[in-house]
Order: structure tokens, then sequence, then C-alpha cells
């Protein structure tokens, strides 16, 4: 299945009933599924006349209490970056989906990992968080549709999927999982008060700023909350592994070849993999670095994900970067070549 | 003794916000009124915009949404495609439907949204000052025409519900005004026509209301209401621009 397909068919399976986007590459197959099939299940696709309109049209679709989603494309998700920061201010759950291609501005259509920092910091004005899920394969995408939906819902955010158009237009076998879609009851949500209880009210403007900042804060004590228990990583070979490359989705595939690659020629290197980039998996990082002597972050990107490396590590140990951007995407190769050169240079020094 | 006058279920006992003489309070009451008459309280959701109103979820008792500047038709359209029994109203005023929400307004009454826009127009950007709105009349002096709007610099006013009548998918496109008792009755009377048309899925309804802003007017109240009617109605005239059932016609569309 496409990866584009299969990110649709889970969100229906995770019980996704309003879907409102705008037409972009390369997430194309996205709304197209869905405009066939959601109707189907009783939902409603909308194709909506900006991405402006679609994000808001979730924003309405998630107050009301119902599993929503909107998927775009780099240039189409800054759009959308209003919108989003209104959900967190009024604490209203839904999934985005950005197949990322290159920027800035038009940039390209091909794959890109160039909107980390847009993913991981700037989703929207204020003190706002997104959870953010990088897969790096069709089941994984499968997976954490599912994830995003539930955490959403139960911390009341937005929740991103950030693939790439690398993994939005391939193909792999796929297997869609029972999943256990949580019934989360939502008190808050303006559908009609019916008589029965006081009139609910969606909205983020707080005048008074002692009431803003409390508001705030009881929402940075979720956020503290998604970082102590929700991160997710995969380690592979790291731990005698004396370099650690670390890299998340598609390019992360690349990294894993190129980690067998340097294992065959003797080189103790390893992956690791955040599979979670808001929260970021720190302490999952420390553990999977502990033996190694230097990382290496690659990246389609000229370099983003490396600020959380250094950070998550506390700058103890040097951190080296290799990436293509623009839409290039990094070959084995060149990773090994990457990996021989710093090994090379770590036995000149002796350490 | 009975009770000959009250105030509105669908409002709440919150002090409204607006400056005195303004007419959003008529405005407010009307939509309160035409919401308890037809019994739908428990079954409305309201979207505010940003502007004056902003704070309209304060003042009804309804579930009650506030939307980014210019979006309240779009997150109706999400609350109404959620929950199609539901009624959905947005209350705008000009520069949230006729400058930055203009995409979503055209298309809203495009798709034929079963939802209500009660737009207020009073020809200023009130909350912030008084600046120059999308309505604002050729030759009305603002805090960002203080010379007056000068149709070759700053363009033409838009007349809304004469451009949304135009689009197959509007069932009532309306424009009232609230300067005397005879016009607060027809603009209720088509603000009722309007939800009655939601209980119908008849399709999107506008009703624009002609509105005062005496504070960024610099005039009385009493001074205001005249300006509205001798200099805003010759350019926005009152009148039904379209009254059509559009989903239930038995023909295709127009």
């Amino acid at each position: 299945m496409k990866g584009n397909e299969a990110l649709a068919e889970a969100a229906i399976r995770a019980g996704c009933k309003c879907f409102f986007g705008y037409p972009i590459t390369p997430q194309t197959e996205v709304a197209a599924y869905l405009a066939k099939k959601l109707p189907k299940t009783g939902g409603q696709f909308v194709q909506a006349e900006s991405e402006v309109a679609a994000i808001n049209m979730v924003y309405g679709a998630s107050a009301a209490g119902v599993r929503c989603m909107t998927s775009s494309s780099s240039p189409g998700i800054s759009l959308k970056t209003e919108g989003i920061s209104y959900l967190c201010g009024a604490d209203l759950p839904c999934v985005i989906i950005n197949v990322q291609r290159g920027g800035p501005g038009l940039g390209g259509i091909q794959p890109s990992q160039a909107d980390y920092f847009q993913a991981t910091r700037a989703l929207g004005h204020g003190d706002s968080r997104v959870i953010v899920y990088a897969p790096n394969s069709v089941q994984e995408m499968v997976n954490v549709v599912n994830n995003a939906f539930n955490l959403a819902d139960e911390y009341r955010m937005p929740a991103m999927i950030l693939a790439d158009g690398l993994l939005g237009q391939m193909m792999e076998p796929v297997e869609f999982p029972e999943t256990e879609t949580a019934e989360v009851k939502k008190p808050w949500a303006t559908n009609g008060h019916g008589g029965s209880r006081e009139h609910n009210i969606v909205n983020s403007l707080y005048l008074k700023p002692d009431v803003l900042e409390k508001s705030i804060l009881e929402r940075d004590k979720r956020y503290k909350d998604i970082e102590a228990k929700h991160t997710t990583a995969e380690s592979f070979l790291c731990d005698d592994a004396e370099l650690v490359i670390v890299a998340y989705g598609a390019t992360a595939r690349v990294c894993k070849s190129a980690v067998n690659a340097s294992r065959a020629k003797g080189i103790k290197a390893g992956l690791f993999r955040p599979v979670t980039l808001w929260p970021y998996p720190k302490k999952e990082l420390v553990a999977a670095s502990s033996n190694a002597k230097t990382l290496l972050t690659v990246e389609m990107s000229t370099g983003q994900m490396i600020e959380d490396v250094k950070l998550a590590i506390e700058c103890k140990k040097p951190v080296e970067f290799y990436g293509r951007t623009g839409g290039i995407i990094p070959t084995p190769a060149e990773v090994l070549a990457q990996i021989e050169k710093i090994t090379k240079t770590l036995d000149m020094e002796g350490v | 003794m009975s009770v000959v006058f009250e105030k509105p279920h669908a409002l709440t006992d919150a002090v409204l916000h607006y400056c005195p003489g303004c007419t959003h309070g008529i405005i407010h009451r009307l939509v309160a009124e035409v919401i308890d008459e037809m019994g739908i309280e428990g079954d409305t959701i309201g979207v505010c915009p940003v502007g004056c109103s902003v704070m309209a979820y304060d003042y009804f008792n309804c579930d009650m949404i506030e939307a980014a500047h210019g979006r309240a038709p779009a997150v109706a359209t999400g609350v109404k495609r959620s929950l199609p029994d539901k009624f959905v109203f947005t209350y705008q005023g000009d520069g949230d439907v006729a400058a930055i929400g203009t995409a979503e307004t055209v298309h809203a009454a495009a798709r034929g949204e079963n939802i209500v826009i009660v737009f207020v127009n009073n020809t200023t950007y009130g909350m912030t000052g008084g600046q120059m709105a999308p309505t604002t009349l050729p030759g009305q002096v603002t805090q960002t025409t203080p010379f007056g709007r000068d149709t070759a610099v700053n363009g033409y006013p838009i007349r809304v519900v004469e451009m949304l009548s135009t689009l197959s998918g509007t069932a009532l496109a309306a424009r009232v005004a609230v300067d005397t008792v005879p016009h607060v009755r027809e603009a209720k009377k088509m603000i009722r026509k309007a939800f009655e048309n939601q209980k119908n899925k008849a399709g999107f309804s506008v009703v624009e209301v002609l509105s005062t802003c005496p504070t960024n007017w610099g005039m009385s109240p009493v001074a205001a209401l005249k300006r509205l009617q001798d200099e805003m109605m010759p350019y926005y005239p009152l009148g039904v621009y379209k009254d059509e059932d559009i989903h239930n016609k038995k023909e295709g569309n127009s």
C-alpha cells in the first residue's frame, strides 16, 4: 500500500470522522483516498478553499467533539500555523499530517526534512506545543496515526505526523492492527447543551494577563506530563557503538543500511532513531550513546535536529552533521563515507 | 403582575462591553429572541469573530466558539459538517466578513453550507479604534483614511449581500437595519428566516445588518443613526437580494 493511502486508511480506522484539506503535492493521495472512502463510513470530506480554511474547519469539527484531521505539505503547513496556534490555545485535539517537501517558499516537491524546526518549535505563535511523530515506514505510519489521535484526545492538543515525500509515495506491505480507539469523553465540546448543562465555550482569548498566564501554565503541566511519559525511539546496534548516528524518518532507513555496511567493515556504528520529535526522546538518546565517542546526525536539511541532539546530551560529546537538502536523499554510500571519515579521525586521535 | 417584557433566555446576564449607542446590543437581542422563539438554544452553536463582538461567547447562552479573525465561516463549516442537525450561526463584522475572511465567506456560500451569517456592517474597524473597513464609504474619514477614503487610492467599498446573492449556494441574502422600530422588526424577520432556512436545510443564509459606531464615527448615538440613514442606506440599499431554497428545489442548480 502507498504511504499516503495507508495514513488515510489508518485515520478512518482510528475513528476520524471529518477531513478537511486543500490540494498540494506530495500529500495528494491522503485526500484522494479519504474523498473516496470517508463518506462511505458516514464521515465528511470537504475540500476547502485554502489551507487556512481547512485548519479552521478542523478547529470547528474538533470543537464539536469529533475526531478530525487535515493533511498538507510544507508550504501548506505554513499557512495552517495560525489555526494550529488557535487549536493549541483552545485546547482542541486533532491530527495534522505533513508530507514534507523541499523549501523555503515553494521549494520543490521532492522529499525533505527541512520542516523540523517548524514542527518542533513553531507550529504557531505563543507558548504552544504539538505532539510530533516521525515514522520511517508505511507500517509505522499506520501505527502512529492511532497513537496520535489517542494522545491528542487525552491531552487536548494537536498531534502531527511528520512524514516526507519519500514515505508518502513509497509502497510497502502493511497490516492494520486491531486498533484500540480510546473513547474519550469530551464534556467540554460545543455540541449543543440540550438544556442539560451550562453553555460550553471554546476560546483562546484571555485579556487579563494573570488569567492567561494561569491557562498557559495549566497547559504546560500537560506538556511536561507528555514529555515524561510519551517519548519513543528505536536503538539499533547502539550498545557497543563508538559512533552513534541519529536520524529519523526516511533518512533513518538510509542510515541503517550504512550502519550495517560499516559493521561489515568492523566499524562499531549504531543508529538511534527518534520516533517522537516532540517530545524529544532525550533520556533514550543519552542511554543509547553512553558508549559512543562521537555522534553523527544525518538529516535531509542543513541541520536542524542536530540542535536537539546537542541539547539532549548536553554537548558532552562531539556531534557531527551530514545532510542533503532541497529534495535530495542521502545515499547509504555517502553516509558510510562520513562514518569512515569520522572513525578514521577518532583512530588518529587515539581515543 | 404579568411579565410584558424580559431578557431573552438565550442571552446571559453578563454586562455587554459595547459602547453607548452602539447597535450591537439590539442585534444580539434579535438573534437571542429568534433562538428563544424557535426553542433551539440547546441545539445551537454560535461562532464569534475577531472584532467588537469577539466576546459574544460570554453573551449568548448557547454553546459558543471563538474563531480566528475572518475564519468563522470555516469554523462554522467544521461544526455543521460534524453536527448536521444542530443550528450553527456566525456573528461577524465587516472586516471579518469582507476583508480578512472574504475567501471563507464566499466559499461557505458557494458550498451552500447550511449555516447563518449575521453580518454587522458599521463601515469601520470598531475594536481597534476606527480604521478603514472594506465597507467604509467613499470620503469617509477614519484613522487610516484621515483625509477621507479616496477611491483612487483605497478602492471601493464592497456590497457584500449583493455579491453573495450571485452565488448558487446562497439561499438568503438580505440587508436590514436597526435604526427604527419598523426596521428592527424587519431585521428580526430576516434573522428568523435565516434560521428557518437552516432548519429546512435550504442553504447558506446571510443577513447584513447596517449598524452604527458612534464612538469611532465621533457622533452622538442619534446623529449616528441619522448618518446610517443618510449616508449608508443610499450606498447599501435595504432589501432581500436572494430568497430561494437552493437545496430542496425540484430542478437542478440555478
